[in-house]
């Protein structure tokens, strides 16, 4: 199979809030033989626009990622959630839309990261985890294990890097992320994360891992107001994790540079 | 649009919600009792998915040409001796049952669990006209002694806790039975006397109905308790009430749809009783009532066909959806104010009530998808829920500060120039409020997020910016 020119879909929340997740996405597609591709006019996939009922503004942002993603042969993201944004991307432009063949045409080929690893490109690593991450529990995020059917891929992956995980119970009830929605109900998003964390602590878990960086942002911050000693990872944190240290270098050095 | 609702407050009714310790306890059980049983009963029937696949084609014949199966309804009703009334609206079916009633002169009616009665708020209208009513299911009846509404389609009562149903009884019965009121048993035992005298006395029998089939002209009840029967079977009178949407074609599509909703409600293979009405009394049959009213309501369900919400019509109530919804779950149903909570009570109530008075309920969901998964007729309630936001953002109905936000926040996302810009500075700005811990505790402008979490602190340059660096600032570096 000749090398396959994959985009990264860096995800707003990755690009934002961890850039490492995005670091670490390219080094497993790297690892599996692709060439990584990092468009630079994309922003946000639309899903707060398009989960707030603003279908201008989806449509727009749609478009936008339908250009910025054209001519490669797969669109690859470290999210679940965005990935299924993407494949919606056809009602969203509705079948009346003159681009509607492109939003189509970007649906069957946009894929998240762990699953595009092992189901399209049979992809299982062997990674070494850092030492210090103890055991290890996951959560499934919603979007991308219901949408997208994602559930043994991220565990192969994780069994092939030699991590054992401790199964939570109710893995995949949702956090209580949801976008928008932990803002304007927090009373409820509070109480699911709440459930959420009861869950990772009866695991016996001492890193909890998702797919998904908006689920992992609401579990890690209620852990941390409660002052839970569990650290949350990405999971491509700990599978293109033996070369953290080099990019942790690059990120301060470019911190360093602002004025 | 005729459904009260008191939606418009389900904020304030969340936090009565979380902080009523009775109910979080009663919410507690859910995820153990009704959702594992489903699991266990769906794991044993291999066929379940194709069960799913098949009884949403047959509800999505019957609404494609409801119409016909209506009017054929009507007819095999009619000539078994049965009387079949539509009601537009609630008032209207509220209407016809007084009328009948009153053809009889009846003083009391008994009821089976109906959530179409519960929609239309009959027992209000009949006891504004001197008709006693007694609901006869037990949770109805827990509920309706306690002057509440039901919390969930199936199991009405699932908000109230053994003990507050042993004062409720002591409230109302006088002294217990032999038995006591300790054990859910002896509750049964009470309520079950207390009721039994009531159903020789009703002149009127009101039930629901779960499906209504065509070809037969049979109304169709699904129970555990043998209530219905009495019901239906005692009083001179029966009287169906029924939406529109539960015709089904045939016996055979009806046998299909029974299979999944037993499995689906309460994970039975099959419910103890499966009660096929036809007709009044003949004269060869031991009993039954001297006649038999099929009431069909829309009340706003014609307005739903052929439009986005169509598929919502397929629901057949089976209750899956709440008992796999983690915000029922942790609010319950009364918190929605509406006769139809959990998720699709969450599609349905602003279609039969207006989504300016139902507008959170579509909105307070994270489309997690869990009431799809399991839903027996495959309905897409989160694209259904989404489809309702559209409606309310194009109404200009979503709250002023969620659209300033969406509209600041699309007006960067579309210009990635500024939006580069802007998450820069952002991220710069709260590394440093982050601090040496990495976290901030308070936010301008983010108390909703605040109020239950920390916020992680972004590494402070965001990837775009770390990796354009590592390029060594080559623009083209990475253009698609």
């Amino acid at each position: 199979m000749s090398r396959r020119r994959v985009g990264l879909l860096v995800t707003c929340l990755v690009d934002f809030f961890r850039p490492e997740v995005g670091f670490a996405s390219i080094r497993l597609l790297e690892a599996a033989g692709c060439e990584v591709v990092v468009p630079e006019i994309q922003t946000c996939c639309g899903q707060p626009a398009w989960n707030s009922g603003d279908r201008d503004s989806s449509q727009v942002l749609a478009l936008a990622i339908i250009d910025a993603f054209a001519g490669l042969d797969a669109v690859v993201a470290p999210s679940g959630s965005c990935i299924g944004m993407l494949r919606q991307y056809p009602a969203v432009l509705g079948d009346s839309h003159p681009r509607h063949a492109d939003a189509v045409g970007l649906a069957g080929r946009c894929h998240e990261l762990t699953s595009f690893l092992v189901d399209e490109l049979g992809y299982r690593g062997g990674g070494k985890v850092q030492p210090g991450d103890g055991p290890v529990t996951y959560h499934d995020a919603c979007a991308g294990l219901r949408e997208l059917g994602i559930r043994d891929q991220p565990r192969t992956l994780l069994a092939a890097a030699g991590v054992s995980i401790r199964e939570m119970d109710g893995a995949t009830v949702c956090c209580g992320f949801g976008g928008t929605f932990c803002i304007k109900y927090p009373e409820i998003s509070g109480a699911m994360v709440d459930d959420k964390v009861a869950s990772i602590e009866r695991s016996g878990a001492t890193t909890v891992v998702a797919g998904d960086l908006g689920c992992l942002l609401n579990i890690e911050g209620r852990l941390a107001r409660l002052g839970k000693p569990v650290r949350v990872r990405h999971i491509v944190e700990l599978l293109g994790a033996e070369r953290l240290g080099a990019d942790l270098n690059v990120l301060e050095a470019s911190a360093e540079q602002r004025p | 649009m005729s459904l009260e609702t008191r939606s418009t407050t389900f904020p304030q009714q969340v936090r009565v919600a979380r902080a009523d310790a009775n109910l979080q306890q009663a919410l507690g059980k859910l995820k153990f009792g009704l959702t594992a049983m489903r699991g266990a009963a769906v794991a044993k029937l291999p066929e379940f998915e194709q069960l799913r696949h098949d009884a949403a084609a047959i509800r999505d014949h019957t609404l494609n040409h409801l119409d016909h199966y209506l009017l054929r309804f009507e007819a095999a009703a009619k000539a078994r001796g049965g009387h079949v009334h539509f009601a537009p609206d609630a008032a209207a079916a509220n209407a016809i049952v007084l009328e009948i009633c009153r053809s009889v002169d009846a003083r009391k009616v008994t009821k089976g669990k109906s959530m179409v009665t519960e929609e239309i708020e009959l027992n209000a209208h009949l006891e504004a006209h001197g008709i006693t009513c007694l609901e006869t299911d037990l949770g109805e009846y827990i509920v309706q002694l306690r002057k509440e509404r039901p919390s969930h389609i199936v199991a009405p009562a699932i908000h109230v806790l053994k003990e507050q149903v042993a004062e409720t009884f002591a409230a109302h019965h006088g002294p217990a039975l032999a038995g006591g009121r300790s054990e859910p048993a002896a509750l049964m035992a009470e309520a079950r006397a207390v009721i039994r005298r009531h159903f020789l006395e009703a002149d009127v029998g009101i039930t629901g109905a779960n499906f209504a089939i065509a070809e037969t002209g049979s109304t169709v009840i699904v129970t555990n308790e043998g209530n219905g029967d009495l019901t239906q079977s005692l009083p001179k009178v029966h009287i169906a009430v029924t939406g529109i949407e539960k015709i089904v074609p045939t016996l055979e599509d009806a046998s299909t749809l029974i299979r999944l909703l037993s499995r689906s409600a309460t994970g039975q293979e099959a419910s103890v009783y499966n009660t096929f009405s036809s007709g009044p009394r003949r004269p060869e049959d031991p009993d039954g009532p001297e006649a038999f009213h099929v009431i069909l309501v829309d009340n706003g369900r014609s307005s739903m066909l052929g439009s986005v919400f169509q598929d919502m019509l397929r629901c057949i109530r089976c209750g899956a959806c709440m008992n796999h919804c983690p915000v029922y779950g942790q609010v319950g149903g009364q918190a929605y104010g509406s006769v139809y909570p959990g998720p699709m009570g969450a599609v349905l109530t602003p279609s039969l009530a207006g989504i300016e008075v139902a507008g959170h309920l579509p909105n307070a969901s994270t489309f997690c998808g869990a009431c799809e998964a399991v839903c027996p007729v495959r309905i897409p309630l989160p694209k259904l829920m989404r489809h309702w936001r559209e409606r309310e953002f194009e109404a200009g109905l979503a709250p002023s500060a969620s659209r300033f936000g969406l509209a600041l926040w699309g007006f960067a996302a579309r210009r990635p120039w500024l939006y580069r810009l802007l998450s820069r500075a952002a991220a710069t700005l709260l590394a440093r409020l982050g601090g040496r811990r990495g976290y901030l505790a308070r936010l301008p402008l983010g108390r909703g997020w605040t109020a239950w979490r920390d916020l992680p602190a972004p590494a402070g340059v965001t990837f775009q910016a770390a990796y354009r660096r590592r390029r060594g600032g080559d623009a083209d570096a990475g253009k698609g």
